[in-house]
Order: structure tokens, then sequence, then C-alpha cells
């Protein structure tokens, strides 16, 4: 399961959602709004998404998940719309009988995630100014 | 001549100063239509960094364009 959200994820609901009696474990990663990149202050972030194709492409990533890891279940949550400060932005779960393959599948799905789903994220920052994020996994190459 | 609907996000969206447009081409494949709209508006993003999606789905460069496909050429991707 994947979505979008543009209100607060509520982790606790989506942790009771993933409770199943085979399960020996679930491991969870929450990624959190910082007040610093690069050295600057920042205020505030947007995420803005490309809708259909990154439930398409998210809903991959989990069912790959599945594939490549021994585990029971994986969801994803992201945000979207304006965070503040300490505002969970994106949230993977994943249960499993034993905790090794819970732990390698909710990291494959964050790595996937951030360089594949047509999500974007803008800085907004105690100066003022403002600048959507530059990946860091891009080529430098011109045109 | 292909009627094409382009849909722009973050970045793009901002240096085009809309989030659709409509426009018709000659442009045979994504890679074409890139080329002519980053140099009819500027776009800062090198075709190195972008890819095409057509009617919500990643394509290749060379993918054939049709008459009616809706495109997004999508920044270098920031979730997470």
């Amino acid at each position: 399961m994947f979505y979008l959200e543009e209100t607060n994820i509520n982790t606790s609901a989506l942790q009771s959602n993933l409770c199943n009696e085979r399960a020996g474990g679930y491991v969870s990663f929450e990624g959190w709004v910082r007040n610093h990149n690069h050295g600057k202050e920042v205020t505030k972030l947007e995420y803005e998404a490309y809708t259909p194709l990154a439930v398409k492409e998210a809903a991959k990533i989990l069912q790959e998940a599945q594939q490549k890891f021994s585990i029971l279940e994986a969801h994803c949550v992201h945000r979207v719309g304006s965070l503040k400060i300490g505002e969970v932005a994106v949230w993977v779960g994943v249960n499993s009988v034993h905790r090794g393959p819970a732990f390698d599948a909710c990291e494959y799905i964050i790595d996937e995630l951030k360089v594949r789903v047509p999500i974007w994220k803008k800085e907004h920052y105690l100066d003022g100014d403002s600048g959507w994020v530059k990946c860091e996994h891009c080529h430098e190459k011109k045109v | 001549m292909k009627d094409i609907e382009v849909e722009y996000y973050a970045i793009l969206r901002e240096e085009r100063g809309c989030k659709r447009e409509s426009t018709t081409t000659t442009a045979q494949t994504p890679r074409d239509l890139y080329i002519e709209l980053q140099k009819k508006h500027g776009f800062s993003l090198s075709i190195d960094n972008v890819k095409p999606a057509i009617n919500d789905d990643f394509v290749d460069w060379d993918h054939h364009l049709q008459t009616n496909d809706k495109i997004v050429f999508i920044p270098p991707v920031t979730g997470g």
C-alpha cells in the first residue's frame, strides 16, 4: 500500500495496520523535516508530486521489496503540500517473521523511493529565499 | 504535426510559468520536443537530468510521440 497524504501522517495508525500474528517484528522509517540543509536554516518544506506516476512507481517498489525479501507486508506514505519543521515527510513500515528482511526491505524502499518516485522538495529558508532541492544522484553534464 | 499536452512539475513548472499547456509540434520523440521547448522557454535542466513520461508511464527518449499524448518531463526527483 502506498499513498500520498495531504495532512499529518499518523504513524501509530499506520503501524497498527501492520499488526499481524505471523509477524515477529516490524521495522519503520520516518523521514522528518529538519531545520537546516547545506548550511542554510530551513523554515519549511513543500512537496509536489506527479501523482499518477508517483503512485504507480511506489507501488512497483513495494512489490519489488515483497519479491526480494522474505517479508509479510510493506507500506509507505509520503506527504505532499507544505510541511513544518519536525513533521513526518515520509513513512515506511515493513513486518516480517524475522527482523533481518524487514530491515533490508525498509532500507530498499526508502532508497529506491528517493531516486525513482516523481516527488519534489522545495525548501524555504530563514533569509526569505527558497529553492528546489538539488538532486544528489544526477549528472553534472550540460546540454 | 501533432497536438501534445505538456504537464510541468516543480522547477520546470516555475520556469514555464504554468502547470500545463497544449502544443502543436513536428517533434517525433520526447527528445525532439524537450529540445524544442527548452530553446523556446529557456529551461535550465540539461536533458541528461530529465526523464520523459507519456500518459503516466516512463518512456525512452526515442519513444514515438502520437497526437493527443500527455507528456511530462520529470525533473530530478527529491522525495523522501
